[in-house]
């Protein structure tokens, strides 16, 4: 079955052909087919070579099968080859599962669209690339993936480019992920300079026969870049702005692109090049000071959002600084599990905002909604369960990935007391602003305008059997990780252990495992720490969760009026949140005028009067040259003639001069 | 039999040079076309001259075959050339160089 693993991008692939040359002539209904169809094939696909891949031991859990030879050039070669290990195969399915299920929620939402046929062909593409980017054996090919998906999260972003703000938020999306693709492919030629190869068994394979293959500044250097590039697609500071603004695209876009796949794509790079990291602590360090400070950063700016899907994007780049202190801490595999349980209540979270939406003719202010709790049960039902997985609250997925970061965050030789405080902060955050976009959505009394409250109505089976489905994923989704402080297995963590090191029998464990990520499993994650600490730890983050939502309650279920009194006690710092702590603005003036500043000095200085300047000076000179000269030209043929014998007057005394004197 | 007195090739040469020499200056000075024409050809068989003098005294045929290709140019040019200035004669009324100056920018 493993050799069958190019099938799982193929489908998505064909899928995308068709829709792309013949959607506009076929229904709606076939392109829905094609397009679902394709997915749930590949989505079948990933689950058999999953429980194939369950099925054999552990250390035979790595397989590549190659395609084709793409590029042969030189000593360079790079493969068309996928890599089926347990992190792969992982992300595949997260990616291939999620993505089925929010195709068939678009069939419903985007059911009216001109657009329909187009839509299905980007979503088709996007999965296409996304799979290439998760299951890619090297560098160049998870970029070619990683551009991919990038351009498809544009298109998507702008799917209604006629709106000028989509267009924009496309175009912003676009320029701030080259920054980061900048660094990123930067670090795929640092690799490519040490090493010769970008496949990733030949790299990760020699680092670990050899652990001093590298300089220890050349590896921090190119983690550090890798990093800058993870940045940009996974909306870390400095480069999250583009991710808020990426909510102009159709809503299951924003649930499938912009919170379940692609953005977690910079978490699966970091964990895929574990080897890397592990032997840059620097680059750790950053890593997970820099989640650290998006998580709690971003989580307040979710406080004071009115929009419903910009509380949900602030809070995706909260989950997703999570992640990335996750893995900046070492903890590979809790990082990649908080990222499948992120994007199974992340995207059902999306999808309940678009179904509410849906119901409300597309509003999205929080202020004009309130009390749907009765007229749209579904909705309320899921996304009140998909809430409670992502404040933390005990029993549900969100519980256990989150807890496993925080306890990795203070435990582990990488983390620190700091981080586990700050990230414990964050949760309680989390817990307030997603229960305060609960409240404002589904409780209360109705603000809903009159005209429109007239046609609330639950959304079609269609849109609500994916979202029940995605609110039992939520659920149970946690329970593959339940640590072994409250007797489970960590079957996630086992599972990883192959690629990510860390395995909780190092015996088993794949043969290629090196000393290193041994000393990883002794020192990092399974490392002598008492179970009475880490219990002490997980109850202070249930309570922390539990004061988030009590707030959340006092404020906008028992005395609605006192959020406005307390913004007009602090106003100066209500307006700062409000108006995002004002980094567009600052980033407007920074980046954005001093480039145009750069430009308009480059075209007016270098182009028009350098460039232009040479090429019209030396026309100038010669017309000026030529109307001088052109004065010798009499018209006279005796002018002429006398000239010529000038000419050969001189030739004749040069001869006569030279023969006499030589 | 009579007796040609030898005549240094020095004097040829000497009067081809005055009569190449007149040839120029009338075809610098003159104004009318057709005496400068003259002229040129008087420069052409000073040229003659020279060829074949030089062809005698050096005992080699090439200077004389050199000659009569120059008489055979000369002719062709005389030939275009006054047709050329009928030509003008006929457009412009006249054949005075100093008027003809048409064959500039």
């Amino acid at each position: 079955m493993l050799d069958y693993v190019w099938l799982i991008p193929l489908f998505p692939a064909i899928g995308f052909v068709i829709n792309g040359f013949f959607g506009r002539r076929y229904s709606k209904k076939v392109v829905g087919w094609v397009a679902c169809s394709a997915l749930g094939l590949s989505f079948l696909t990933s689950i058999l070579i999953f429980f194939d891949l369950i099925g054999r031991p552990p250390s035979e859990r790595v397989f590549e099968k190659v395609i084709f030879d793409w590029v042969v050039s030189g000593s360079f070669q790079s493969v068309i080859g996928y890599q089926v290990d347990p992190l792969s195969i992982l992300m595949a399915l997260v990616v291939s599962g999620v993505s089925f299920f929010i195709h068939i929620y678009s069939v419903g939402y985007m059911h009216d669209d001109p657009g329909y046929p187009r839509y299905f062909t980007y979503l088709n593409l996007f999965v296409f690339m996304m799979l290439n980017l998760v299951l890619a054996n090297n560098f160049l090919l998870m970029f070619v993936g990683w551009e991919g998906v990038g351009l498809c999260s544009y298109l998507l972003i702008g799917f209604w480019f006629e709106k000028d703000s989509a267009a924009n938020a496309g175009k912003k999306a676009f320029v701030v992920n080259r920054v980061g693709d900048f660094g990123f492919i930067l670090g795929i030629f640092l690799l490519f300079i040490n090493f010769g190869t970008l496949d990733f068994t030949d790299i990760f394979g020699s680092l670990q026969k050899n652990p001093h293959l590298l300089e220890s500044g050349t590896v921090t250097a190119i983690t550090i870049l890798l990093f800058v590039g993870a940045c940009g697609k996974s909306a870390q500071i400095p480069l999250y702005v583009w991710l808020p603004d990426a909510m102009e695209g159709p809503t299951p876009v924003s649930s499938l692109i912009h919170a379940a796949t692609m953005v977690t794509a910079g978490v699966y790079m970091i964990a895929r090049c574990n080897v890397l990291y592990s032997m840059a602590p620097i680059s750790m360090m950053i890593v997970a000071i820099v989640g650290c400070a998006t998580a709690i950063y971003t989580a307040s700016i979710g406080f004071c959002q009115n929009d419903i899907k910009k509380v949900l994007a602030y809070s995706t780049i909260s989950q997703l600084g999570y992640m990335f202190l996750g893995v900046g801490v070492g903890a590979f595999s809790a990082g990649i599990f908080h990222l499948m349980t992120h994007a199974f209540f992340k995207g059902l979270l999306f999808l309940g905002a678009g179904s509410v939406m849906h119901a409300l003719s597309g509003e999205l202010d929080m202020r004009k909604m309130g009390a749907l709790r009765k007229k749209i049960p579904i909705t309320f039902w899921t996304f009140f369960i998909a809430t409670l997985a992502i404040a933390g609250v005990p029993g549900l997925s969100g519980f256990f990935s989150k807890d496993e970061i925080l306890w990795q965050a203070f435990s582990s030789s990488h983390g620190h007391f700091f981080l586990w405080l700050v990230a414990a902060v964050a949760a309680g955050m989390t817990a307030f602003y997603m229960f305060r976009a609960l409240f404002m959505t589904f409780f209360g009394e109705s603000r809903v305008d009159e005209h429109v409250a007239h046609h609330i109505h639950e959304s079609p089976k269609i849109m609500t059997v994916p979202l029940m489905i995605l609110a039992v994923l939520s659920v149970i989704g946690g329970y593959v990780g339940v640590p072994h402080l409250l007797g489970g297995a960590n079957h996630v963590h086992e599972f990883l252990a192959p690629v990510l090191g860390g395995g909780a029998e190092p015996a088993k464990a794949h043969a290629g495992i090196s000393l290193l990520s041994q000393a990883w499993a002794s020192s990092g994650e399974s490392g002598g720490h008492s179970a009475t600490l880490e219990l002490l730890m997980m109850v202070v983050s249930v309570i922390i969760a539990l004061i988030g939502i009590g707030i959340a309650y006092l404020f906008y279920v028992k005395n609605p009026a006192l959020p406005k009194l307390l913004a007009e006690k602090k106003r100066g710092l209500y307006q700062l949140v409000l108006n995002k702590y004002y980094i567009d603005e600052l980033y407007e003036i920074l980046f954005i005028n001093s480039l145009k500043n750069l430009g308009t000095g480059l075209w007016r200085g270098f182009d028009e009067f350098v460039i232009d300047g040479t090429v019209n000076g030396i026309a100038c000179l010669f017309g000026w040259l030529s109307s001088v000269m052109r004065r010798m030209q009499t018209g006279l043929v005796q002018n002429y003639a006398f000239s010529m014998i000038i000419g050969g007057v001189i030739l004749v005394v040069y001869y006569i001069v030279r023969a006499i004197f030589y | 039999m009579w007796v040609v007195p030898t005549i240094p090739p020095a004097l040829y040469l000497m009067l081809s040079g005055i009569l190449f020499t007149i040839g120029v200056i009338g075809a610098l000075t003159r104004r009318n076309a057709i005496v400068v024409f003259m002229c040129i050809e008087l420069m052409l068989n000073a040229v003659n001259l020279t060829f074949v003098t030089l062809s005698h005294f050096l005992q080699s045929m090439d200077g004389v075959l050199f000659a009569f290709f120059v008489i055979a140019v000369a002719a062709a040019e005389a030939a275009v050339g006054l047709a050329i200035f009928v030509m003008i004669y006929r457009s412009r009324e006249t054949i005075n160089l100093d008027e003809i100056n048409i064959l500039k920018w």
